[in-house]
């Protein structure tokens, strides 16, 4: 019998990635698989976290030598398959650097690195990321990260704002971002990029369960 | 086959805040330095390239840049180039 697989990326200087494997296998008893980014088949998992941390010690610009790595390149045809990704923090800057979501992230406002828990207003429910069993449109996640800071330009906020796009919004910005961005789809919906970390928000006793369903939300077709 | 060092400086574009020119621009004023109107902070970064000649030097340099040295989400680039 085949189980349903997430492969889990590692990059050199990821740091989230056994967080997200123990959650998704620990907490909602999801099948998980490291890839290694220099593998490019993907042919035996069924949807795919980049996790956060620092991917190549963030040299150059966050995600930007990642980009180059034999996985992302294969990502394409993965994501055009229809297939589900889920960048979270490093994994939405690499996802942002490689042009699968639009705009950038930079250095936050304050220039501080931020560890935190914020609220988070759900803007949309495209590709489902975001409503399964769950009635409330404010959730609580952790944020870790210094260089957060969603940037694009007015054409592109606007295209994101005409095709929900913006799946999360801050509720105290904390990073300065356009339009209190937190997290992203593309158009059809199966990438979501977010600087929040569900993986560390999918059990009670580490404070919260706000992050199960977006981990969940990698199972749909 | 010529050699060229080439200087890219990268910068963030104008109508992006950078938090840490800002910073600088503030350390700057503590130090004593007056008139500082403006204070941002960019990458330049060096490269020794061959090729045959200017032009095709120019070409992997402008993709270079494209895709790699800048976000131009973000940021500007411009280069020198000099023949050794």
């Amino acid at each position: 019998m085949d189980y349903f697989t997430v492969g889990v990326v590692v990059f050199p200087g990821s740091n989230c990635d056994r967080d997200v494997s123990w959650a998704l296998e620990g907490c909602l008893d999801i099948r998980t698989k490291y890839l290694w980014h220099e593998s490019s088949d993907l042919s035996d998992v069924d949807a795919i976290v980049l996790p956060g941390g620092f991917s190549y010690g963030d040299y150059l610009r966050c995600g930007a030598i990642a980009r180059f790595s034999p996985l992302i390149n294969a990502l394409d045809e993965f994501v055009k398959s229809g297939k589900r990704v889920l960048g979270i923090c490093n994994g939405f800057q690499i996802l942002t650097e490689s042009g699968f979501l639009p705009g950038a992230l930079t250095t936050n406002k304050n220039l501080n690195f931020i560890c935190d828990d914020v609220e988070l207003d759900i803007v949309s429910s495209k590709g489902g990321w975001f409503n399964i069993g769950v009635e409330k449109q404010t959730i609580k996640l952790p944020i870790a990260h210094g260089e957060g800071r969603y940037h694009c330009d007015s054409d592109t906020l606007k295209k994101l704002v005409d095709n929900e796009l913006i799946a999360l919004r801050y509720k105290n910005n904390p990073n300065g971002s356009s339009f209190d961005i937190a997290g992203i789809t593309n158009e059809k919906g199966n990438v979501l990029g977010l600087m929040p970390h569900p993986e560390r928000a999918c059990d009670e006793t580490i404070g919260g369960t706000d992050g199960l369903f977006t981990l969940k939300s990698l199972i749909l077709k | 086959m010529d050699q060229f060092a080439v200087k890219v400086f990268v910068r963030l574009r104008p109508s992006v805040l950078d938090p840490a020119g800002e910073a600088t621009k503030s350390a700057s004023i503590k130090l004593g330095a007056e008139g500082i109107k403006s204070l941002r902070i960019g990458k330049m970064i060096e490269v020794k390239i061959e090729g045959n000649g200017e032009k095709e030097v120019r070409e992997k340099i402008d993709l270079l840049c494209d895709r790699l040295f800048a976000n131009t989400v973000i940021e500007d680039y411009e280069y020198s180039l000099e023949k050794l």
